[in-house]
């Protein structure tokens, strides 16, 4: 019976000071299927992987590979046994070829020389044999992020790896992307490779997975068959409670105009062209405009044009009547605009300050929080995050004082969130608010957007992921190569036209 | 009672100071060792008396005397350490310390000298002039995204050669040296503290307000920087400049106001030295003075806190004085800057060592963790 299990973790127990990451967890891959490990942020899957990489040690339990209890020191060891793994965010060398990033690392050589017709053929090999589709002399740079994920698999094929890992695969790609991503796992598990299948998205592992395993905070809740189970009773055993994944919502009813755009132009930091390319459009109080698109098509330097983190090149921003093209940040903020950034960790915190530091982050001038003199008022601040806090659920070791760097992304997001929400905006611009969060936490924050909506406020929601981009929005602005290609109304539209529009396929009046 | 022990070691103030003593006390072996292989028989002898300083002569008022000129030269080295973290705490590195500490000798002087003026607005003109020539480094950081290392660098070295040319005119006639301030303009001398507190030095005449100014500036500094708005401005801006901009800040202004003020410190920390008499300036002189440098190890020797600078200028102010009567006879007169640069060397592991101390009281609390874990599930057993 053990010997169809490629790698078992048996009662894995890691504690960190003050919190056991991982309470008695057993998680058993079989060979050649596909299984799921699904938890919330904070429940345990990194650690989990860290051990199975050998970055921690685990206080209790062992690991065994073809049922042979085996010591994984550290990831070389991991390496040795197989074990692979596509991170989140991918681990390629951007100026080397598709065939150099294989490589890399245990290029093949004969007497000093580099036998890269060897490699080449066995990459291109792999590549015909699992339906990975790469130019191998392409740059990394040059090519899709769907592409540059192929190679990261062929780069643990090539290793002759048996059990692959992907981390949150389907983070950056299109529908059409996805549906290919799955064709390619089930290919690989056909092949007799075992894949674990990090994910929080259910449609996801319902559609791929064989098993799922739950983890929820640090403890193992159980192992289900996927074709015994339903979606919501995965996001059951994950979050604990039953989960709504329908976005409650009244119709819209827009009110007067709070953002106006006018041929709004942003100049691009990495090339050229202009990223964002004489963009019209208006966001009007009580609705959420989104505006979607596969990343790196101007969403970001839209943003930043809006917030002023970037000058314009041209154009003009209207809020509430006011022209604010030219006006500085602080201005921009204190008239009424909110920002969820889309880079929690470069603008969204100081990550080296205490929570409550990071909560008064927008509002610190305000006299509320500092004297006449200057001073900070630190019982004023410490008891507004302490509100913040419990309203907003963030959880953190040590509360109001604990290092923003040593919480978890989710409460990293969440106390972010608090802060640009109980400013009470305005415009709320919110760019990928629930990446990398879990469902409760995005159930959550999803209802705080609907509410600020509810309120008359102008909302400006930029995301990633169709199922929030057509759950929230009320109009759909689809951007690509830096323009506005198409309007959609949500209730009329598909995820598939939808897919067609962000990857250019289709635009309106062409 | 254990648990409170616990956070004591994690108290970052009771880190800092670990790591500092450890990294002393390692200076000191090595130095020891070098001594021994230079000259095996007066090894301990001198690396006793560079660590008793003034406490080498037998009589109490020597003794006293030879304190009070040892704080005289910590309170300018206290200074140009402030400078130096205060400009780190905000992202930035102030290699500068040293020019602006120039400039403020060459302000004070040349107001104290060519005018006349009295020690208030020769103080204020280092001040002044040290304030203006860090504010020219955050400029061209600003603005044109020079380093401000590299622009500090050369700032040094214009403002050393434009002080020599400014002082040599009031210079004495026979020596490289400025004209003394007792004999040409006594009211520019910083005055001497109250009488009770002069016996304290034996009536040292270099003692001055400076040292308990010196002192009073690191607690604003400390108060500025944990207590303030604009400290907490600051600090995000060198936490996180991207931060600081997202939610309004002027990263620029903030780092010219940073250095001006770090300029200010370091310019402040000269006039304190040379308005006391105890040294004049030589207006020959072609190496950047060290005071500066210097501040930049008592920095990070004192845990980039402005209190742990205190002690920090003290210590290394302490060894540099008691380095001078090593016995020239066995050791070379440069055995002294020797065994202080050593030390002022392995200032820089204070980071190190905390890093050090946290990742073992990480392990040792995951093996107690572990243990706890162990013996309740014993104990759970048993019942």
């Amino acid at each position: 019976m053990e010997q169809t299990y490629a790698i078992e973790m048996l009662n894995i127990t890691k504690r960190f000071p003050g919190i056991v990451a991982n309470d008695n967890i057993t998680l058993q891959l079989k060979k050649g299927e596909i299984h799921a490990l699904l938890g919330e942020n904070g429940a345990g899957k990194s650690t989990l992987m860290s051990v199975l990489f050998g970055l921690y040690r685990p206080e209790e339990g062992v690991i065994k590979k073809d049922g042979q209890v085996v010591e994984i020191k550290d990831p070389n060891d991991a390496n040795a046994l197989g074990i692979g793994m596509v991170h989140q965010h991918f681990k390629l060398v951007e100026c080397f070829t598709v065939l150099d990033n294989i490589i890399m690392g245990v290029e093949p050589c004969k007497h000093g020389f580099l036998q890269k017709a060897e490699a080449r053929e066995k990459v291109m090999a792999l590549s015909e044999k699992y339906g990975l589709h790469v130019d191998p002399d392409a740059l990394v740079e040059d090519i899709t992020v769907g592409m540059q994920q192929r190679t990261e698999i062929l780069k643990m094929l090539y290793r002759d790896n048996e059990i692959l890992i992907f981390d949150e695969p389907t983070a950056v790609l299109t529908p059409q992307e996805i549906e290919e991503l799955m064709q390619i796992m089930r290919n690989l598990a056909a092949e007799g490779k075992s894949i674990l299948f990090i994910s929080h998205k259910l449609n996801e592992i319902m559609a791929v997975a064989d098993r799922c395993s739950v983890l929820r905070k640090g403890k193992y809740i159980g192992t289900v068959d996927i074709k015994d189970t339903t979606r919501e009773e995965l996001s059951r055993m994950m979050v604990g409670r039953d989960v709504e994944f329908v976005v409650h919502k009244e119709p819209a009813r827009p009110g007067k105009t709070i953002l106006e755009v006018e041929d709004m132009t942003v100049a691009s930091k990495s090339h050229s062209n202009n990223a964002v390319k004489n963009v019209s459009f208006n966001v009007r109080a009580g609705e959420i405009v989104c505006i979607a698109g596969i990343d790196g098509n101007g969403q970001t330097e839209l943003v930043y044009g809006l917030t002023g983190l970037e000058p314009l090149k041209g154009g003009k921003i209207t809020l509430e009547g006011q022209d604010i093209t030219r006006a500085p940040i602080r201005k921009r903020n204190t008239m009424g605009v909110s920002h969820i950034p889309e880079d929690r960790h470069k603008h969204g915190l100081v990550l080296d300050y205490t929570l409550e530091d990071n909560m008064v982050l927008q509002r610190y001038f305000e006299p509320e929080f500092v004297s006449k003199a200057g001073f900070l008022k630190r019982k004023a601040i410490r008891d507004y995050a302490e509100r913040l806090i419990g309203q907003y659920d963030v959880r953190s070791g040590q509360g109001p004082v604990t290092i923003a760097r040593s919480m978890s992304g989710g409460n990293q997001q969440k106390a972010i969130v608090a802060r640009e929400i109980d400013k009470d905006p305005e415009l709320l611009i919110a760019v990928q608010p629930t990446r990398g969060l879990d469902v409760g936490a995005i159930e959550y924050i999803h209802k705080q957007i609907v509410a600020q909506r509810d309120a008359g406020k102008g909302v400006l929601l930029v995301s990633l992921e169709l199922d929030e981009v057509m759950a929230l929005s009320d109009r759909i602005l689809v951007m690509y190569e830096g323009e506005i290609v198409g309007e959609l109304d949500p209730k009329t539209t598909t995820v598939e036209e939808l897919g067609l529009y962000m990857a250019g396929a289709k635009r309106e009046g062409a | 009672m254990k648990e409170q022990k616990r956070s004591l070691l994690r108290n970052n103030a009771v880190q800092s100071l670990m790591a500092s003593l450890l990294c002393i006390l390692i200076g000191l072996l090595v130095g020891y060792v070098v001594l021994l292989l230079i000259n095996p028989a007066g090894a301990s002898e001198a690396i006793v008396t560079i660590v008793k300083n003034f406490m080498t002569y037998s009589r109490r008022n020597a003794q006293l005397k030879y304190l009070g000129s040892t704080l005289v030269k910590t309170a300018p080295l206290l200074m140009c350490s402030l400078s130096v973290l205060f400009a780190y705490k905000v992202g930035l590195f102030n290699i500068g310390a040293a020019g602006q500490y120039v400039v403020g000798a060459g302000a004070s002087l040349y107001c104290a000298l060519a005018w006349n003026m009295p020690w208030y607005v020769c103080l204020l003109a280092a001040i002044v002039a040290g304030a203006a020539l860090g504010a020219v480094s955050g400029l061209l950081k600003a603005y044109c995204n020079v380093n401000e290392v590299i622009s500090c660098i050369m700032l040094n070295w214009i403002s050393l050669y434009m002080v020599n040319t400014l002082l040599t005119q009031v210079k004495e006639e026979t020596s490289p040296y400025t004209l003394t301030l007792s004999s040409t303009n006594p009211g520019a001398l910083l005055p001497a503290l109250p009488s009770f507190c002069m016996s304290w030095f034996n009536n040292n005449q270099y003692v001055t307000i400076a040292i308990p100014l010196s002192v009073l500036v690191a607690v604003a500094i400390w108060v500025l920087l944990e207590k303030t708005k604009l400290g907490y401005e600051l600090k995000a801006t060198g936490c996180n400049k991207f931060a600081a901009k997202y939610c309004g800040m002027r990263e620029n202004k903030n780092l010219i106001l940073t250095m001006a003020i770090a300029g200010a410190l370091a310019g402040m920390g000269a006039a304190m030295l040379f308005l006391t008499g105890f040294e004049q300036w030589q207006c020959t002189q072609s190496s950047v003075p060290g005071m500066g440098f210097n501040g930049i190890a008592a920095a990070f020797l004192g845990g980039l806190n402005p209190l742990g600078s205190i002690l920090s200028s003290y210590f290394i102010q302490h060894i540099t004085n008691g380095g001078a009567y090593v016995d020239k006879t066995m050791y070379s007169a440069q055995i002294s800057d020797f065994i202080s640069a050593l030390i002022i060397y392995l200032c820089g592991f204070v980071l190190f060592f905390k890093f050090a101390l946290n990742n073992w009281l990480n392990r040792w609390d995951e093996k107690k963790a572990a243990k706890a874990a162990e013996s309740e599930e014993k104990g759970g057993k048993a019942e």
